[in-house]
């Protein structure tokens, strides 16, 4: 059996890595795989913890971060798409008019 | 019949309430007939009421009309007694002529029913003063009165004398206010109440000479602003700019009474101050010929009158402060009959002459108008104090009853005589300029008598001037029974027994006045020329009587410029920077945090990100520090 630790340590490097993306991108869309991949980081860590505490709670979990995910990934989507055909530009960046 | 008192009050009220609302829709001369018909029905429940004292006798009674303030005897309550009851027969009769004569002078106002609603509620307010039966009622009235008298000076508040004139009327009147106010406080402290029962049964017994003194030379400062005393007469000359019946109404013949009815209701406490009462008497005879002299040198026909009222109200005040309150009221009485014929029959003038009021630019009518100019040549000789009419009598009372006081009063029954001259010599001056001599007005003037809604009132007020002083002469002191039980708390002052002595004094103030009034004629029979070199050799003095020894610059430059620097110190260098400087810094304060808050919101995503980021590590940190 791989020491849960090990499982942790990627689970935490995929989650840096997300949320550095999430800071360094300007794509929305690349914004949005960013946050699924901090996500689906926290997954990893849930199932790893289950596993090694010998605990069913975190796989249970999971689940509903899944479905959460999934539900926040069509609302989003949805709002990117209708962004991306008003302005033909994907930018974040170019979406500033709400600034004081 | 004292059920009905209270429509006394009422009739004038309620009339100016309805025309209030409906005075416009009514129009000419309508609203004029429903404000006189209100007055005069005053008058006769006031007669009606009044027969009992006629028979003689009785005393008087209180009629309570609401409970006000009874903790501290201030109730709305009518004291009718021969006192009020006088006064207020004087305020409706003269007043309900005034009215009459008012349709025909306001006509072709804009405002004709505006003008009627303040004229009742004046007549309303000056009754509530008189028929009072406590200081806070007759406080009442009195501040009401001088409301009235705002509103009708500035009646023409789009010209600019008016605005100014009114403003100064009430400003001074309230300078009186205050002395009165705490003279009322005193009386309150003393007594523990404002109730005329309450006080002036007990002032005897309550009151020290110290205390009486201080509540009438409070009263009196009160009173010289009511009634244009010294120092306080500058506003009634500037009230000229009013309307002409408000002039005869409330500056000749009831507002400016309302001093000497205060004094002489509160008898019993001026009864035990003798400096009081001197003071009373130095002031008002002062004020009669200080305003006499200036009379003597006005050109304007209103000023002469004004001023005249002014010195003839000195009179009013030199007799009841030497204690002969019926001669005062006396005087009272009959001053109200000759100065508001004096008034309207100015008005009359006037209104032919194309509201001309310079008397340098009349003279002749007296054929155009003879009405006006017999009546006005009655009252005249009236206020002359000519025998047998009313001013005669009732001047004379004064003068002697002040000679028979003797010690200081005698000093001042000179200072009365004086007066008496150049009373005289004024009026006819006045008399002989508008009505005889060669015409000196300007072409497009076409002067004419007045309709008979004006000459009417002139000619029954000039009766009254001819047999209203037969009501008290030493042969037959009808008007002293009556006042009588109102004064039977003092002790009158009467003028020398014996017809022997008061023959003597009546003859020296006839000679005083025929004098007065021949060497006017002589002076101003001649053509201009001849009375302009009259006039030029008194100078300087014609001068300074002609600016009113320059009183109004002297307050100007003593009172009303501090006053006004004063106002602008607290307006630019406290409220402006101090004040609004707070509240405007409150409100620049809370836009400069804005301001440094605002850029904070970038409108960027990935700044928000980072935020979230950083505060999301911080929240962790400190949740596993805890732990």
């Amino acid at each position: 059996m791989v020491d849960a630790g090990w499982y942790m340590a990627l689970a935490s490097a995929l989650f840096f890595i997300g949320a550095v993306g999430l800071l360094l991108r300007r794509n929305a869309l690349v914004m949005f795989m960013c946050i699924e991949l901090m996500l689906n980081a926290v997954n990893l860590t849930l199932i790893s913890a289950g596993r090694a505490l010998n605990d069913i709670n975190g796989q249970v979990a999971v689940f509903f971060i899944l479905v959460v995910a999934a539900a926040e990934v069509v609302v989003g989507l949805a709002i990117i798409v209708s962004i991306f055909r008003l302005r033909s530009s994907a930018s974040v960046d170019e979406l500033s008019e709400m600034s004081g | 019949m004292t059920e009905f008192l209270w429509l006394i009050i009422a009739l004038p009220l309620a009339g100016a309430v309805v025309l209030h609302f409906v005075g416009r829709y009514l129009g000419e001369p309508l609203a004029g007939w429903l404000a006189s018909a209100a007055i005069g029905g005053s008058f006769i429940v006031a007669l009606t009421a009044a027969i009992p004292f006629i028979q003689g006798g009785e005393h008087g009674e209180t009629l309570l009309l609401w409970e006000w303030m009874p903790a501290i005897g201030a109730n709305l309550e009518i004291l009718w007694d021969p006192l009020s009851a006088l006064m207020a027969l004087v305020v409706t009769g003269v007043g309900a002529l005034i009215h009459v004569f008012a349709i025909g002078y306001m006509h072709g106002d804009g405002r004709f029913g505006r003008f009627f609603t303040y004229l009742n509620l004046f007549a309303a307010s000056m009754l509530t003063l008189v028929l009072a039966g406590n200081y806070a009622m007759l406080f009442l009235g009195w501040e009401l009165v001088g409301l009235c008298s705002y509103l009708l000076i500035g009646f023409w508040f789009t010209k600019e004398g008016p605005p100014p004139a009114a403003k100064k009327a009430f400003v001074v009147n309230r300078i009186g206010d205050f002395g009165f106010m705490i003279g009322l406080m005193i009386v309150f402290t003393t007594f523990g109440t404002l109730s005329y029962a309450g006080v002036f049964d007990r002032a005897g017994d309550v009151l020290t000479t110290g205390l009486a003194t201080a509540i009438g030379l409070l009263f009196l400062v009160g009173a010289a602003g009511k009634s244009a005393q010294i120092p306080l007469y500058v506003w009634l000359p500037d009230a000229m700019e009013g309307p002409t019946p408000v002039s005869a109404l409330i500056h000749a013949a009831t507002m400016v009474t309302a001093g000497v009815y205060v004094i002489a209701r509160s008898a019993a406490i001026f009864e035990l101050s003798t400096a009081a009462q001197v003071t009373v008497a130095t002031i008002g005879a002062l004020t009669a010929i200080w305003a006499a002299s200036i009379a003597l040198a006005q050109r304007d026909i209103k000023k002469v009158l004004a001023y005249s009222t002014i010195s003839q109200l000195g009179y009013m005040f030199l007799a009841v402060g030497a204690t002969a309150y019926v001669a005062g009221i006396f005087h009272l009485m009959t001053h109200a009959f000759f100065k508001a014929l004096l008034f309207l029959g100015a008005g009359s003038v006037i209104h032919a002459m194309n509201d001309e009021q310079d008397m340098h630019k009349m003279g002749g009518l007296l054929k155009k108008m003879p009405v006006t100019a017999w009546t006005m040549g009655i009252a005249t000789i009236a206020i002359a104090g000519i025998p047998p009419l009313a001013g005669f009598w009732s001047k004379d009372e004064i003068l002697a009853s002040a000679f028979a006081r003797g010690g200081w009063f005698s000093a001042l029954w000179v200072v009365g005589l004086l007066t008496a001259l150049i009373t005289a010599f004024y009026m006819t001056r006045q008399w002989v300029l508008v009505f005889l001599g060669e015409p000196r007005w300007d072409e497009n003037a076409s002067p004419h008598e007045s309709p008979r809604v004006m000459t009417v009132p002139l000619v029954v007020l000039a009766a009254l001037s001819v047999i209203g002083g037969l009501v008290n002469t030493p042969f037959r002191l009808t008007l002293e029974h009556f006042l009588e039980p109102a004064f039977e708390m003092v002790t009158l002052q009467h003028p020398p027994e014996g017809l022997g002595m008061f023959g003597l004094l009546a003859g020296l103030s006839v000679l005083a006045g025929l004098a007065g009034a021949g060497a006017a004629f002589v002076a101003y029979r001649q053509p201009r020329e001849g009375w302009g070199s009259f006039e030029h050799a008194f100078e300087p003095l014609w001068g300074t009587w002609e600016e009113a020894y320059r009183v109004d610059d002297l307050y100007g430059r003593l009172i009303v410029a501090p006053g006004r620097r004063v106002a602008e110190i607290a307006a630019f260098d406290v409220d402006l920077p101090v004040i609004d400087g707070a509240v405007n810094g409150v409100a620049r304060l809370v836009r400069g945090v804005g301001d440094w808050a605002r850029p904070l919101q970038t409108g960027f995503v990935r700044n928000y990100g980072a935020l979230l980021l950083a505060g999301t590590v911080v929240v962790v940190v400190w949740l596993v520090m805890g732990s």
